[in-house]
């Protein structure tokens, strides 16, 4: 495990790093291609989403989109919260707390 | 923002431990990648023994937004000096851009900002990093019957909502949602890959529709 480990940290530092910095080091007068600007909007709904959605969504490698999924009713409890409080804490405890509740009451 | 950071860094640091990163790998991650969501899905990975270049080519994808928040805070701070660049581009991280946003939406001209963006960024990161090693140092300490884990999916939700903005972000959102169930047999976090795509283009593709 060891080498794959320390290959895998190095990999992912530079990688990640190379990302936040691409356009922060362009020198002043470069413009940023329009198509990719308007592309990099939709990044952070598209990725952001796909990595919590199969947690909500799927129930043992498959899809369960009913009332006895507790995961998919919390989620959507969260989202509702997130929705109008904003807030990542209110999220979490509100979302942790529904799933608990539909998970006594299911 | 804060308080929301410190159950999603403790369950970080809980499940690099859970996956068997040992305890100083894990910190050497979290503070030189400092990247929540793809250290969780490498510790998934690195626990069902994937290759390490999957691993990163994984870690590319679920960190792509870093490059748009990058294109973004360029217009905040392009013309700063290189050491201070260097510094902005490691502390870009979804809640200090969000932050970030947040603040310049009221006054794009702010001249503080720049060491605004360095006392949020400083006190996040800080934050972030003893949230982190309190989780490592828990480690398997938290019963499972809390259900913890659980916190990292709804950080996630808490960070995407405000992204949801108009009908072309929501489909890029929903097109995504779609995509990464159907693929999520495939191999290495790929669903991810895929779902990242086809988000993009369906947001650009409402987006000329609306146009």
């Amino acid at each position: 495990m060891n080498a794959n480990l320390w290959f895998t940290l190095g990999g992912m530092i530079v990688v990640t790093y190379l990302l936040r910095a691409s356009f922060l080091l362009l020198p002043p007068g470069v413009e940023t291609p329009p198509f990719l600007r308007r592309a990099l909007r939709y990044v952070p709904a598209a990725v952001l989403t796909a990595i919590w959605a199969p947690e909500v969504l799927l129930s043992g490698g498959a899809l369960a989109i009913s009332l006895q999924n507790e995961r998919l009713l919390a989620g959507a409890v969260a989202i509702a919260v997130a929705w109008h409080w904003r807030g990542t804490f209110a999220t979490i405890v509100a979302g942790l707390l529904a799933l608990h509740f539909f998970d006594w009451l299911l | 923002m804060l308080l929301g950071l410190v159950p999603f860094g403790v369950i970080t640091g809980v499940a690099m431990v859970a996956s068997g990163i040992p305890p100083f790998a894990a910190m050497a991650m979290s503070i030189l990648v400092f990247a929540g969501a793809s250290m969780v899905a490498s510790a998934q990975l690195l626990a069902s023994g994937s290759p390490a270049v999957l691993i990163i080519l994984a870690t590319l994808f679920i960190n792509l937004r870093f490059m748009m928040y990058s294109a973004s805070l360029r217009l905040h701070f392009a013309d700063a000096p290189l050491r201070w660049r260097l510094l902005i581009a490691y502390f870009t991280a979804d809640n200090v851009y969000g932050l970030m946003l947040a603040r310049t939406a009221d006054d794009p001209d702010d001249r503080h900002k720049l060491a605004w963006f360095m006392g949020a960024g400083g006190l996040i990161w800080f934050s972030w990093q003893l949230a982190v090693l309190a989780g490592v140092l828990i480690g398997a300490g938290v019963p499972s019957s809390w259900r913890l884990e659980f916190a990292a999916p709804l950080a996630f939700i808490a960070m995407t909502v405000p992204y949801l903005r108009d009908r072309a972000t929501i489909a890029a959102a929903l097109a995504a949602a779609t995509v990464v169930v159907i693929g999520h047999d495939l191999p290495l976090r790929l669903s991810i890959v895929a779902a990242a795509l086809t988000g993009i283009a369906a947001g650009l593709l409402v987006e000329r529709k609306r146009a």
